[in-house]
């Protein structure tokens, strides 16, 4: 298990090297960060001075190290555009995207997973082809066709929630704004969690719903029926724990994604979080955010994938001790 | 009065265009610490009779007419609810597959414990105490500290246990078993037949075993059943219906299951289970292409020698060699296939008898040793040419019918695929016409070039293999458990014509089975197995009658008794 535990960080420590690399190379290749930084009339010695000043005369390597040395400390250096350090504009936003993906996530999965099962084990039943067609729905339509529908409906039309921003914020700690706290900032959370988490929703329904099938079939689903169990110990202690393999799997992943890819939904609504923020600098080639947006991303996804594979050991027992 | 008593059941399934009866007006009884025995081929009904019993028929499967009585109470009526009281806690039920039929994420006290209190009331300490004493009871040593593994930390045999601890939780009267042996090797087979005998003798169950291995049948059970096509045939004390068969049916079932005591020319034939396919037309070898222009490398002495070959694989890989673990599943085994022989390699499974078969064809690289093919070293060949001259020599045939035939071909075009490919013909009219004819050779007729494997069964899968294999023209075949998927009556069918066939092409043959009938009657030369190791090789005969190796005697011994069936073969020759 700690062996385990000890390859699987070396190896995600090798993926953010990758990605660091990246994300230096764009950093510094892309364009010149000397140009992006002074206007036209700065003269060929105050460039040249700048030049030094950042190291951007250190031959590559050392540069990579000191951007390297820098991102640990989360130093991601300055925004071009709003010439503020890069960290304090993500820590102002983290918390709106994280408090968004994680409402969406848990929307996913309260609604998806009991659909799921309740799919694969009425599969006749009308009310699981009802399911099935809205999902196919919730899986075709673009995430912002879908955020517009929503608004137009439930703000423009019965004006029950509000269409744009995170409602009324309560300042926690130094840095962290929530809005769970505030009538207005749950009502805020509605929508665009709802329309970020309605993908995943569906695709974790099918997902389980096609497992459940799976496990129904096998000897061990039968044999506990024949030893006449009660259907709820077959259907949740057997067939559903049988089924959380891939689902978690699938499920890391996705969360994955909804935190990198809510940039459109916040778009859509407006929501103060990074993904706007990264939007609006690639608009204006603020490279600094757009880098430090690509490490966080990576950070998250390979963090996330780390937990899936430490879930794993604690679902199925078969990966916890060595084949006889 | 009888534990469980059945009459005239009859169980259809509604199809699209019509009804499908499978069990046909079935009467039988089953008395309380006796063992009663259904047996019959595959589509024979006998575990939808188990089914039904226990209330499990697969969807849309209804009972149509009849009754079960379970004590003289009717059960065949009772509602879903009470039929689920009935199930573990009157009616224990045993699967096939032990490796299967466990659930894989939840240990083995968890699930008696689960299964004991649904139908007991009993605390949890209670049950548990309960559990340790069923697994204990079973025969697992240590059941103290072995009851809180999982089910992948058993072998196949104690889970087996397992199982059949999970059955008895609740001391039920009846107990199904339904092919309780039949995934397991013959040592394990033998220890778990003796324990549901011990079982069912002590505690006074009832058992119902449904199985297709007449063995199984004369050794432990009181009364045996046969089925065939959804109907009894024939139903009576077991020493007499195996002893005295009336049917024609039981009596040519009996007759194919193969003799360990007697080798026979040829398996007889069943004509009354399944015709053998369309009439054959024969084809004459000596002139067409099939047996012509064979155009190998004269050999002197043995066509195959194997010299201490020797295979592991790694279980734990490393950086550093003296962390890495192997698996040794090959160990310094040497011997030789004379021209023209079938040798026969037995053993259990794990034993690494496929192995040896992957060695030889080249799918695996040995660690060391060689094996010599001809003249030429198959270990050393580097040149492609020269390692796909080897393969043309050399075909394989598998265990599973099913897997082994790409799904999403013609049988045509699996046929004609090795032709083509080495060029062994000129032109597609002549690939043609040889696929016709080996089509008709291996019984199966011209028609079934145009259809796909799924069409087939699996006896039938087993002859298309058998025409892919010859389509190279090779002088020697590689069988691994070719028949053990297969029903006793289509062994004996695909067994017959593998033997004309060897007789017709001069084939050598590497035959590898786990049943030591069925080795005896095909193999010349005998080598026995055991953890990777070759325990003795003798001749076939010779390893019968007197088996020098302890092991050899050890798995002669476990060979469930075939003295009934004996007389009843003898006078039915």
């Amino acid at each position: 298990m700690i062996g385990f535990a000890t390859r699987r960080f070396v190896q995600a420590m090798i993926v953010m090297l990758v990605v660091a690399l990246l994300s230096f190379t764009m950093f510094r290749f892309v364009g010149d960060p000397v140009n992006q930084m002074v206007g036209i009339e700065t003269s060929l010695e105050e460039r040249e001075s700048l030049r030094e000043r950042l190291g951007l005369n250190d031959p590559i390597p050392i540069q990579f190290y000191h951007f390297l040395s820098k991102a640990v400390r989360f130093d991601f250096g300055t925004s071009y555009q709003f010439r503020q350090p890069v960290s304090d504009l993500f820590a102002k936003r983290i918390p709106a995207t994280l408090e968004l993906s994680f409402t969406s996530a848990l929307f996913a999965l309260v609604v998806g997973i009991p659909m799921g099962i309740f799919a694969g084990l009425n599969r006749e039943s009308p009310v699981s082809k009802l399911f099935l067609s809205v999902s196919l729905i919730g899986i075709s339509l673009p995430t912002f066709f879908i955020g517009i529908l929503l608004i137009f409906l439930f703000s423009v039309t019965l004006q029950w929630l509000p269409s744009f921003g995170r409602g009324e914020t309560v300042q926690i700690g130094s840095w962290w704004t929530t809005g769970f706290l505030t009538v207005s900032g749950l009502k805020a959370l509605i929508l665009p969690s709802i329309t970020l988490g309605l993908y995943q929703m569906t695709l974790i329904m099918r997902l389980i719903r096609a497992e459940m099938l799976e496990v129904i079939r096998t000897d061990y689903i039968k044999f506990a029926r024949a030893r006449g169990l009660p259907d709820r110990l077959v259907n949740f202690r057997h067939a559903l724990k049988n089924t959380l393999v891939p689902v978690v799997t699938i499920t890391g992943l996705q969360l994955g994604s909804i935190i990198a890819f809510a940039t459109i939904t916040e778009t859509v609504f407006q929501w103060p979080g990074m993904g706007l923020m990264f939007l609006q600098a690639v608009q204006n080639v603020d490279i600094p955010i757009m880098s430090a947006y690509l490490l966080l991303t990576a950070f998250m996804f390979v963090a996330i994938n780390f937990i899936v594979d430490i879930l794993y050991f604690l679902i199925d027992p078969r990966l916890r001790v060595g084949r006889p | 009065m009888s534990v469980l008593d059945i009459r005239d059941l009859t169980v259809e399934f509604p199809g699209r265009k019509s009804v499908f009866v499978a069990v046909d007006d079935v009467s039988l009884s089953v008395e309380a610490g006796k063992i009663l025995g259904v047996v019959g081929e595959s589509g024979a009904g006998k575990s939808t009779v188990g089914n039904a019993v226990i209330g499990l028929l697969q969807e849309p499967g209804h009972i149509a007419g009849g009754e079960i009585f379970l004590h003289g109470q009717r059960i065949d009526r009772l509602a879903y609810k009470q039929q689920r009281l009935l199930r573990g806690r009157r009616i224990g039920m045993i699967f096939q597959d032990p490796l299967t039929s466990l659930d894989p994420l939840q240990t083995v006290e968890s699930q008696l414990v689960e299964t004991i209190r649904t139908h007991l009331p009993l605390t949890g300490k209670q049950a548990r105490q309960r559990a340790v004493e069923l697994i204990d009871a079973v025969g697992i040593p240590d059941p103290e500290e072995r009851i809180g593994q999982y089910p992948h930390q058993f072998s196949g045999g104690m889970r087996q246990r397992v199982v059949i601890a999970l059955a008895l939780c609740a001391e039920p009267e009846l107990v199904i078993a339904d092919e309780p042996t039949t995934a397991l090797d013959v040592s394990i087979q033998a220890q778990i037949l003796e324990l549901m005998k011990k079982l069912c003798a002590e505690r006074n169950v009832a058992m119902m075993v449904i199985t297709h291995d007449m063995g199984v049948i004369a050794d432990i059970t009181d009364h045996v059943a046969v089925m065939y096509h959804g109907r009894l045939v024939e139903y009576g004390e077991t020493n007499q219906v195996l002893g005295a068969p009336e049917h024609p049916y039981t009596q040519s079932l009996i007759s194919a299951v193969p003799r360990p005591d007697i080798k026979v020319d040829r398996f007889p034939v069943v004509n009354y289970i399944e015709a053998a396919g369309t009439p054959q037309r024969q084809i004459d070898i000596s002139t067409h292409w099939l047996g012509k222009a064979r155009d190998f490398s004269a050999v002197s002495g043995p066509l195959v020698r194997i010299r201490d070959l020797d295979m592991r694989f790694e279980t734990r890989g490393s950086i550093f060699p003296s962390r890495r673990k192997y698996f040794q599943a090959v160990k310094k085994v040497s011997f030789d296939i004379e021209q023209g022989e079938t040798f026969g390699l037995v053993g259990e499974s794990g034993s690494g008898k496929s192995t040896i078969a992957r060695l030889v064809t080249g799918l695996y690289q040995p660690t060391s040793g060689t094996i010599l093919f001809g003249e030429t070293d198959l270990t050393s060949l580097k040149n492609r040419r020269d390692v796909l001259a080897m393969r043309r020599q050399m075909q394989m045939i598998f265990q599973d019918p099913y897997s082994s035939l790409n799904a999403r071909m013609r049988v045509r075009e699996i046929i004609a695929e090795p032709i083509r490919f080495h060029k062994l013909a000129s032109g597609n009219a002549e690939v043609r016409r040889i696929v016709d004819d080996l089509l008709d050779h291996v019984g199966l007729g011209t028609a079934a070039g145009q259809k796909y494997p799924h069409e087939f069964s699996g006896g039938q899968r087993q002859r298309i293999s058998i025409a892919r294999a010859l389509a190279t023209r090779p002088r020697f075949l590689i069988c691994d458990e070719p028949t053990s998927a297969l029903d006793v009556s289509i062994q004996a069918q695909i067994l017959n014509l593998l033997k004309d066939l060897q007789e017709e092409l001069r084939l050598t043959m590497l035959f590898i089975s786990h049943d030591l009938a069925v080795i005896r009657q095909m193999c010349n030369r005998i080598g026995v197995m055991r953890h990777g190791e070759l325990c003795e090789v003798s001749g076939c005969d010779q390893l019968f009658e007197a088996p020098q190796h302890a092991y050899t005697r050890e798995l002669l011994d476990l060979m469930p008794s075939m003295e009934l069936l004996s007389r009843a073969n003898l006078e039915s020759a």
